[in-house]
């Protein structure tokens, strides 16, 4: 093939994929800017696309009137806390398995899967009994357990495809070498094993930031995260566009950042390693 | 350097032998070669010296003491593995350092060590590169530099060679040789390439199925292998082996031939058929030949021998050479 | 070294995460049992009478049930055929040479990282509303009339919003897949003849096979709890146009404090989740054992 024709066919792809990335990226986009127009700009007839008055007003006002950084601290303390202590528990496990399998090694692991396929509807009705007799409701504590609970088979399942490339020489290797099992895990596996327990630690977070099943049903938007702040501007017909757009960015942004530096991984962990 | 000893061990994974009660006594400085085809134990066996395998039963001697429940690192066993088993995050320096580091050595002993193994191995102008930016050569380089740093009482390698292309795998064998005669370290070498074999052991233990088939340096197994095995295995191009008639003529169940065993003949001889194919490989011309009755025979000839395809050949054993089996594939007195 | 010694250690690293999940299902899944055989309600605390199969009898009775059932199962079929098709054509647009990939694909990915309520509104006020949202401008501009999306077709609708956010995992999960072809298979077809589309049929598509069926599975997973999009949107109406069998459950639980039928409907649920379950369970199986 000619050198021109492949450039020509180059750009026509590049233009086609850029017209699709930006239609499919464009909601997004919208929100961005209408967080910045006027309220009276936000619902203009025809739409101001780029040529407004840029305001800041609405940031101003969503930090002021409504209590965001409250619903940013508690999203932040629920996503990372259920990640950390779901890590604290899955990495023994994924460990386990993937180091020293036994003939239930697989049946294990399948079970776990089964769990996360336990629709929550189905156990909604007892966990909010319980936790309502627990004092949980509405509370972080809750939520951190049992999203910890319901993401705890992706985080096992997902150290444990990042613990089974760990070639089992190199840790004979290190045996030979003279390592204690404290030696051994601090110079060989930790660091082996880091970006693994990485990339499982910033899906979940990300997982958990989203979650709305639980968030909405065991929280009240007082004192939820910002998946609840946000539902509770649903409540007023008419309301303000611009200022619904401002409180959107801000729950969304630290996310979409996070979610564009793991997508990789975001293939592997939500596959339970059945595509690489 | 030490000598070690196996004394009855036996190996079973599940219920399933893997290695048959096994007898061997390893001399300090020796270089011993496990061979055998692929799933025969030849790891297994390594990897029960080691320590990376608890034995089923029996006893392992190093130097004369009982090293049978002793955690791999106390036995001063250094290991090379079939992955080389580099520590990725880890610089070249560190990884030939790591040993030192683990049996708490002091700076400048570490530093003095990994210096002057590198200027054995030629890994000079390598220590700071990371073992994926390293040629696969290289990375075995680093693998033996880490096994020889540690001065252990015996080295172990598992089929270090395999993952080289054939050149290279020639070199590095030569250079294990050399590296052997420098240190005349003791070392247990696994392969399943009889080439590789031959060429390095001062013993060879030839393995089959979990079973020792035959122990003794090269030239005794090639000259008198003790089965049909180690017969057919030892030796390359095969063995020619020929049943019925031909083995009954000699009182034998079988019989064997070397192809150097056989002279050729466009005249006259005791057996006779068509060419099949000639291998011309320069120095030497492999012929086969398909005589009625026997199959194809290999045999030896000059590298100037011009044979074509479907000429009629006449072969003739050197009945001094021949090598006679019983029925149940033990070789007969001659 | 596989002594005894180390099996008990890796039981005991095991145990925590096991014990847990098991009480996790273990345990409220009985008690939705219990619950689901008792005239159970939350503003009459008198008896918990033992009411056998009338839980079932009611719920699977009430018209809200087959019509939820229905919309479940037409939300993840909507969602599903968009997100397949769009997300292999997405692939293999994306899989081409191109100038800005990188930022291209970020593009693409990102609606997956918007958190549900946020897209149910944004979709709903600014995109759907009939006065002041984006589509009812462009009806507009073609001289047609403005739809009110999510009164006049609350499934179409959600069915759209949804999709959006699970377009991208499709996507990305294709594009993985695809880009693991080996692209020496593909040039030995086009030296057997074999044009762009029979390329595509005869070796993308099956190659692709494995990823679908993963990408279907998981997305069912989460589809068949969908709740929030509807809980912010349409409140599950007009009527129960757009109720789902979450949100029914939800609505019998914390509208109606029927926890009784609730539970019932919870235990429906279950049961339909487990027979898709078998099917996943097969297929990440089948790739444990390699
Ligand atoms: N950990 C193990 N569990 C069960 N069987 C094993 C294990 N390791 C090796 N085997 C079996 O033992 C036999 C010998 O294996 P190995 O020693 O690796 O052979 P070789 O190195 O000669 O190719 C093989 O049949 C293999 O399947
Ligand atoms: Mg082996």
């Amino acid at each position: 093939m000619a050198r021109a024709s492949d450039n020509r066919h180059k750009l026509l792809v590049t233009s086609v994929a850029w017209v699709v990335a930006l239609a499919i990226f464009f909601p997004i986009l919208w929100t961005v800017l209408t967080s910045f127009k006027t309220e009276g700009a936000a619902v203009a007839i025809p739409p101001q696309f780029l040529f407004f008055d840029w305001t800041t007003q609405n940031y101003a006002e969503v930090w002021a009137r409504t209590d965001y950084l409250r619903h940013f601290t508690n999203s932040v303390v629920i996503s990372v806390g259920s990640s950390l202590l779901g890590l604290f528990i899955a990495i023994p496990a994924a460990w386990s398995l993937a180091f020293s399998p036994t003939r239930r090694t697989r049946g294990v692991l399948m079970w776990m899967l089964s769990t996360k396929m336990l629709p929550a509807v189905g156990v909604l009705v007892p966990i909010y009994l319980l936790f309502k007799s627990a004092g949980l409701l509405d509370t972080r504590t809750g939520l951190v357990i049992v999203l910890m609970l319901s993401n705890l088979p992706i985080m096992v399942w997902m150290l444990f495809t990042y613990f089974k490339e760990i070639p089992r020489d190199i840790l004979e290797a290190a045996r030979m070498d003279g390592a204690t099992p404290g030696r051994e895990l601090l110079y060989i596996l930790a660091p082996m094993a880091l970006p693994g327990i990485a990339s499982t630690l910033l899906l979940n977070v990300i997982l958990a930031w989203n979650e709305s099943f639980w968030t909405l049903n065991l929280t009240a938007a007082s004192t939820g995260s910002l998946t609840a702040f946000i539902a509770s501007f649903s409540a007023p017909e008419g309301l303000f566009y611009a200022k619904l757009s401002a409180a959107s960015t801000l729950a969304i942004a630290p996310i979409v950042v996070l979610g564009w530096l793991s997508q990789k991984q975001l293939v592997r962990g939500l596959t339970f390693g059945a595509v690489k | 350097m030490a000598s070690i000893a196996l004394k009855n061990v036996s190996k079973s994974f599940g219920g399933r032998e893997v290695i048959a009660s096994l007898d061997l006594q390893i001399e300090r400085g020796e270089l011993v070669v496990f061979v055998g085809p692929s799933g025969c134990g030849k790891s297994t066996l390594l990897r029960l010296i080691a320590g990376l395998e608890d034995v089923s039963s029996g006893q392992l001697l190093i130097d004369g003491r009982d090293a049978t429940q002793l955690p791999p690192a106390w036995r001063g066993l250094s290991m090379v593995f079939q992955s080389y088993a580099l520590y990725p995050h880890m610089s070249v320096r560190d990884n030939i350092a790591f040993p030192l580091k683990m049996a708490r050595r002091d700076k400048e002993t570490i530093e003095r060590k990994v210096t002057e193994a590198a200027r054995v191995l030629n890994l000079q102008d390598y220590l700071d590169r990371k073992p994926r930016e390293l040629s696969g050569g290289q990375r075995q380089r680093v693998a033996i530099g880490r096994a020889i740093v540690r001065e252990p009482v015996a080295f172990l390698f598992d089929e270090p060679l395999s993952n080289l292309d054939a050149a290279l795998r020639v070199n590095m064998r030569m250079e294990i040789a050399e590296l052997h005669r420098q240190l005349g370290a003791t070392t247990i070498y696994v392969t399943h390439d009889q080439t590789e074999a031959m060429t390095l052991a001062d013993r060879i233990v030839v393995l089959n199925a979990g079973r020792v088939e035959q122990i003794g340096p090269p030239l005794e197994l090639y000259r008198r292998p003790a089965t049909l095995f180690v017969a057919g295995f030892i030796g390359s191009p095969r063995m020619n082996l020929l049943g019925g008639a031909a083995a009954s003529r000699y009182g034998a169940a079988t019989i064997g031939i070397r192809p150097e065993h056989l002279s050729l003949s466009t005249s006259e001889g005791r057996w006779h058929g068509k060419v099949s194919l000639a291998e011309h490989l320069g120095s030497d011309t492999f012929v086969h030949v398909d005589v009625a009755g026997l199959g194809t025979i290999a045999a030896r000839a000059a590298g100037d021998l011009d044979v074509r395809h479907g000429e009629t050949l006449w072969l003739t054993p050197d009945e001094s050479c021949l090598h006679r089996f019983d029925a149940q594939g033990r070789a007969l007195a001659a | 070294m596989a002594s005894t010694h180390t099996g008990a250690t890796a039981r005991l690293m095991l145990s925590p995460a096991v014990a847990l999940l098991l009480l996790w299902m273990a345990v409220p899944l009985a008690m939705t049992l219990w619950y689901s055989l008792h005239d159970y309600q939350l503003l009459m605390p008198r008896g918990n009478d033992f009411v056998g199969l009338e839980n079932y009898v009611y719920f699977l009775t009430d018209p809200a049930f087959f019509q939820s059932l229905a919309n479940t199962f037409a939300l993840l079929a909507g969602v599903l055929a968009i997100t397949v098709i769009g997300g292999v054509g997405l692939a293999l647009l994306l899989d081409r040479p191109m100038h800005g990939q990188g930022i291209v694909r970020l593009l693409v990915v990102s609606p997956f990282f918007v958190m549900p309520t946020v897209s149910a509104l944004v979709w709903k006020n600014m995109f759907m509303n009939p006065v002041n949202g984006l589509f009812a401008w462009i009806a507009q501009v073609f001289g047609m009339r403005a739809i009110d999306w999510l009164a006049e077709a609350p499934l179409l609708s959600l069915t759209l919003m949804v999709a959006w956010g699970w377009l991208p995992f499709a996507t990305l999960i294709l594009l993985t897949a695809l880009q693991s072809l080996d692209a020496e298979q593909k040039e030995a077809a086009e030296m057997d003849g074999a044009n762009a589309f029979a390329r595509f049929i005869h070796i993308t598509l099956p190659h692709l096979a494995r990823a679908i069926a993963v990408v279907i599975l998981i997305q069912t997973i989460f589809l068949l709890s969908l709740f929030a999009e509807i809980l912010v949107t349409t409140n599950g109406g007009p009527g129960t146009q757009s109720t789902n069998l979450a949100y029914l459950v939800y609505s019998q639980t914390l509208l109606r404090f029927d926890v009784g039928s609730a539970s019932a409907g919870g235990m429906v649920a279950v049961v339909l989740a487990n027979i898709l379950a078998i099917f996943l369970m097969r297929l990440v199986g089948k790739n444990l054992e390699r």
